[in-house]
């Protein structure tokens, strides 16, 4: 009883912990950013590591889930009579729920566990050491390029997944009953403000706060060799994605107070 | 308007004590969850001089070398770089120090992504900033002539051998030109001639830069080659300090078998 209750204790304290902990390094990654000297060559890398090399991956999930969107809502609207909702409910489907998840979730996949690893093991092979040794700041070098990147980089890489996902389900509308692009963008768009829009594909920005600053936190604080490399890259995602999803419901509820 | 001496103490360093010796650690304590790693330790290290710290593994000599850089915080004591002490600085007030410190790490800890002699170049790019790339090169040959691998400038570092990424990070170390010299177990898993070779680098660099330098070792022939003085660490506690004749002549037990099994 006694064992069971301070293990229940150790395990709350170690979570408080890591929000702690966690709570540090952002500080420090923080305060890092915005004092100089930046570093530019190392923020256009990591641009090209998260933004041109997810881009592949990011355009094949985002056509996939057009396709599937398409055949689901042809089947569910048809039901009900309503298929000339059609293209309005691909288009809201896509670009207000969808396109920003799933981007959301592919992005961590990809990236969480490539920093996340590549991180750790700079750390246990006292890479990350040698960095701090010769003077120079790892928050500044390594953690803030490359959350940076991320937020920079998710809106972007959502408005690729919404376009090809759009697409592809037009095409797979497109094969079975006649329907031009034009009308189908007209249909979809009527009655839309920027604001249907804009907020959903822009709180992104906060999915990549969470996926960079997950990774590089679980990748910066790394002990025990390869066991712990590995552990560092499955935490990175499996956190990063969880985090994400649980942001997505509070950000939803503010886009519709902010932006009703 | 900044008169002479100003500008002298700016550049000095507001905080610089040039009386004080350029390392100085006081009582120093650390411990690992409930292994107390060091008790208490008191060292000091001069200018142009080599110190070399011995002991049994696990008696925390690496963990003095990062206290002295910063890698890791005391429990309590004091780590005086140039009678600047460093507990609570930030972690760029604590570069500025670091530029003046050298060290090399027990597994040289050479950035695997870059090339030997980017790795070389790599506090050149972020602290000379003002230097032009060719000037860049040419100083990252010269450092890397000067440990003997001007050769292998292109070569990444999984592709050298250890003694060869020891040389490399030896480089490294030196490349800020630095006042104090950390060398963690520059000759462990080096085979004999390797670990002269090292040796050898390692009295040179000293006779021409007058470095203030803090070898940690299990070597006790590399320690007698390159130090001026040796500190036997033993259960967190300095068992003895001093010459290499004070070692033998000494009637602790602990330093007796220590030189016998070395």
């Amino acid at each position: 009883m006694v064992s069971a209750g301070s293990s229940a204790a150790g395990l709350v304290n170690s979570f408080f912990e890591w929000f702690g902990n966690l709570g540090i390094f952002f500080w420090q990654v923080l305060r890092a950013a915005v004092t100089p000297p930046y570093e530019w060559r190392e923020l256009i890398r990591q641009l090209d590591e998260v933004g041109s090399k997810s881009f592949p991956l990011v355009v094949m999930a985002g056509s996939a889930i057009g396709v599937v969107i398409s055949l689901e809502a042809r089947y569910s609207l048809s039901r009900f009579g309503a298929k000339s909702m059609f293209p309005a409910t691909l288009v809201y489907s896509v670009i207000q729920v969808m396109g920003p998840i799933i981007t959301g979730l592919v992005v961590s996949g990809r990236v969480g566990a490539g920093m996340g690893a590549e991180l750790a093991s700079m750390k246990v092979s006292e890479q990350i050491d040698a960095i701090e040794a010769s003077a120079i700041n790892p928050f500044r070098l390594l953690a803030a390029p490359r959350i940076l990147a991320c937020i920079l980089m998710l809106p972007l890489l959502t408005i690729a997944a919404d376009g090809c996902a759009l697409l592809t389900g037009w095409l797979a509308q497109a094969m079975v009953e006649p329907l031009s692009f034009h009308q189908f963008i007209n249909s979809g768009f009527s009655g839309s403000t920027f604001n249907s829009f804009l907020p959903q594909t822009f709180k992104t920005t906060v999915y990549g706060l969470i996926i960079g600053t997950i990774a590089c936190f679980q990748g910066m604080r790394t002990r025990g060799g390869a066991e712990g490399v590995g552990r560092a890259a499955t935490n990175s995602v499996v956190l990063a994605s969880l985090f994400l999803i649980l942001a997505d419901v509070v950000l939803v509820k503010l886009i519709l107070v902010v932006f009703p | 308007m900044a008169t002479a001496y100003d500008i002298a103490t700016q550049q000095a360093g507001p905080e610089r004590d040039n009386r004080a010796p350029v390392v100085a650690v006081e009582n120093l304590k650390r411990t690992f969850g409930s292994h107390m790693v060091l008790n208490g330790i008191s060292l000091s290290v001069d200018r142009g001089e080599t110190l070399a710290v011995l002991g049994r593994s696990g008696t925390g000599k690496s963990v003095l070398l990062r206290l002295i850089i910063g890698l890791e915080k005391p429990d309590s004591g004091s780590v005086r770089i140039n009678g600047q002490e460093i507990a609570g600085l930030s972690i760029d007030k604590m570069g500025e120090i670091r530029k003046k410190m050298g060290f090399l790490f027990q597994h040289a800890a050479l950035y695997d992504s870059l090339t030997v002699a980017e790795n070389v170049a790599f506090p050149l790019v972020h602290h000379r900033r003002n230097i032009s790339a060719s000037e860049r090169g040419d100083r990252v040959k010269q450092l890397l002539a000067e440990v003997g691998m001007e050769g292998n400038l292109d070569k990444m570092p999984s592709d050298i051998s250890g003694g060869m990424q020891k040389r490399v990070g030896l480089a490294r170390a030196l490349a800020l030109e630095p006042e104090i010299l950390l060398l963690d177990e520059p000759t462990a898993g080096l085979d004999p001639i390797s670990s002269g070779e090292i040796d050898d680098l390692i009295l040179k660099l000293q006779r021409e830069r007058q470095m203030a330098s803090i070898v940690v070792t299990h070597d006790l022939h590399s320690a007698r080659t390159i130090a001026n003085r040796l500190a036997l660490l033993d259960l967190g506690n300095v068992v003895i300090e001093g010459s290499f004749e004070d070692l033998q002549e000494s009637d602790i037990e602990f330093v007796k078998d220590f030189l016998k099994l070395s």
